[in-house]
């Protein structure tokens, strides 16, 4: 009978072929969360840190919605650093109290249904532009592609929050699109 | 439906999130309401312009690097160290090179099966789910896995021999559906996993520690079998040589 130890250079090499070809998802979503390249660069990184500390804890399935939300966690623990949360609670208020009725006048008129072509560059800041939990939850969908499900596991918030966040988080940004279109 | 509701569940429509009866009720009120029918069209709008453009951004070279260097990797360095080998080599090595290409891509692939398996093990213990058929009897638990399964596990009864069975679960195993037949020994549960297709087979039964698991896999009838448990490495060489022996007394008869 052979016999063969594991060592840690197994679980690394398991860790790597799984979880490294969602880099680009990871640090994807901490430029949106953290707005700032170098802020996120060191998110991913912890991010990938702790993820391999923890590798004995994932339980299998998809990879990536578990990697998204240990990232979610480094940048929350980075908002504490930065000490926004005050801030970030009331652009939320802000934001709850525009888009009161998801409808707002001209919304109705078929002509305004189709969007003008804004560059890659202008779409990201838009995006990033609107409040955190809209945010998070317009990139995990549209650019890091989870499922709702997958997103309500990695913010912590029940599908029918994730549904209507992402309601507010559409209507947000095609009120800036608009707005961006007319310009200044 | 109200539009209220509408404006919320047309999200969940577009991204296609709907069970075909909600998906159903939003396309009728959507059907009979122009306001609706405006909005639907202006995020349909908006998801395929969003998705046309490339909003994802490339991590930096340096940062893939510096997370390369956080997690060791004795494996892969050694195994790259081969590989540079044949680089720096001759042209004589090519197909030499090719075939430790594909035993370095087994070998992954042969760790992410054992990993899998471990997870699996965990799971079944974790989350409550250590069976899908619960009977110690084999008469009941092979044809429990006909028609979810398209192959017919061995199940053998080692009660007498001191394994209860306990009875089968659907597993997932390398994106397969696998059989898992599941014992008890005092108080250490094995599960044994049944699969087809893992390559070619083993010759011997192969014994190895994957977090702290004992795993035992071997080779019988076309079948690749692994048996994952905390219990001690003597006793699950002793489940193995019984319940090979055990199956070949059943094909005998």
């Amino acid at each position: 009978m052979a016999f063969e130890g594991s060592d840690g250079g197994d679980k690394a090499q398991r860790f790597r072929a799984a979880a490294l070809p969602y880099l680009n998802d990871v640090y994807t979503l901490a430029r949106y969360l953290l707005r700032n390249p170098a802020d996120a660069e060191d998110a991913a990184q912890e991010c990938y840190l702790r993820a391999f500390r923890h590798f004995e804890t994932f339980r299998g399935g998809p990879i990536k919605p578990w990697l998204l939300a240990i990232l979610r966690n480094v940048c929350r623990a980075e908002y504490a650093r930065r000490g926004v949360a005050a801030l970030q609670s009331e652009s939320l208020d802000a934001a709850e109290q525009c888009v009161k009725g998801l409808w707002s006048e001209g919304d109705a008129s078929p002509e305004a249904s189709t969007l003008g072509r804004l560059d890659g560059e202008t779409v990201q800041r838009l995006i990033a532009a609107l409040p955190d939990q809209f945010r998070e939850a317009i990139v995990l969908r549209e650019i890091n592609d989870l499922s709702y499900r997958e997103i309500a596991d990695v913010t912590g918030a029940p599908v029918g929050t994730v549904m209507s966040r992402l309601a507010r988080a559409r209507a947000l940004l095609r009120d800036a699109w608009i707005a961006e279109e007319r310009g200044p | 439906m109200t539009c209220d509701e509408a404006a919320v569940l047309l999200h969940a429509l577009i991204d296609g999130e709907l069970d075909a009866g909600h998906a159903r009720e939003v396309e009728a009120h959507v059907a009979s309401c122009a306001r609706c029918a405006a909005q639907l069209a202006a995020y349909r709008d908006l998801r395929q312009t969003l998705r046309g453009n490339n909003l994802s951004y490339t991590a930096p070279p340096s940062l893939r690097g510096s997370i390369d260097k956080a997690v060791p990797s004795p494996a892969a360095t050694s195994r790259r160290a081969v590989l540079k080998g044949f680089a720096l080599g001759s042209i004589v090595s090519a197909a030499a090179a090719a075939s430790v290409a594909f035993v370095v891509v087994r070998g992954d692939r042969d760790s992410r099966i054992l990993g899998e398996a471990v997870s699996a093990h965990l799971r079944s213990l974790q989350a409550d789910h250590l069976t899908d058929v619960l009977s110690s009897d084999r008469h009941t638990v092979k044809p429990w896995f006909n028609g979810r399964i398209d192959l017919a596990p061995p199940v053998i009864d080692l009660t007498a021999q001191g394994f209860t069975l306990i009875g089968g679960r659907l597993d997932f195993i390398d994106g397969k559906p696998v059989a898992a037949i599941v014992y008890r020994r005092r108080v250490h549960v094995i599960n044994l996993f049944v699969m087809q297709g893992m390559g070619p087979a083993l010759p011997a039964p192969k014994l190895q520690v994957i977090q702290g698991f004992n795993i035992l896999r071997w080779s019988d009838q076309g079948f690749y079998l692994l048996a994952v448990s905390d219990l001690a490495q003597d006793e699950l060489g002793e489940f193995q040589s019984k319940f090979e022996t055990a199956a070949r007394a059943a094909r005998a008869s």
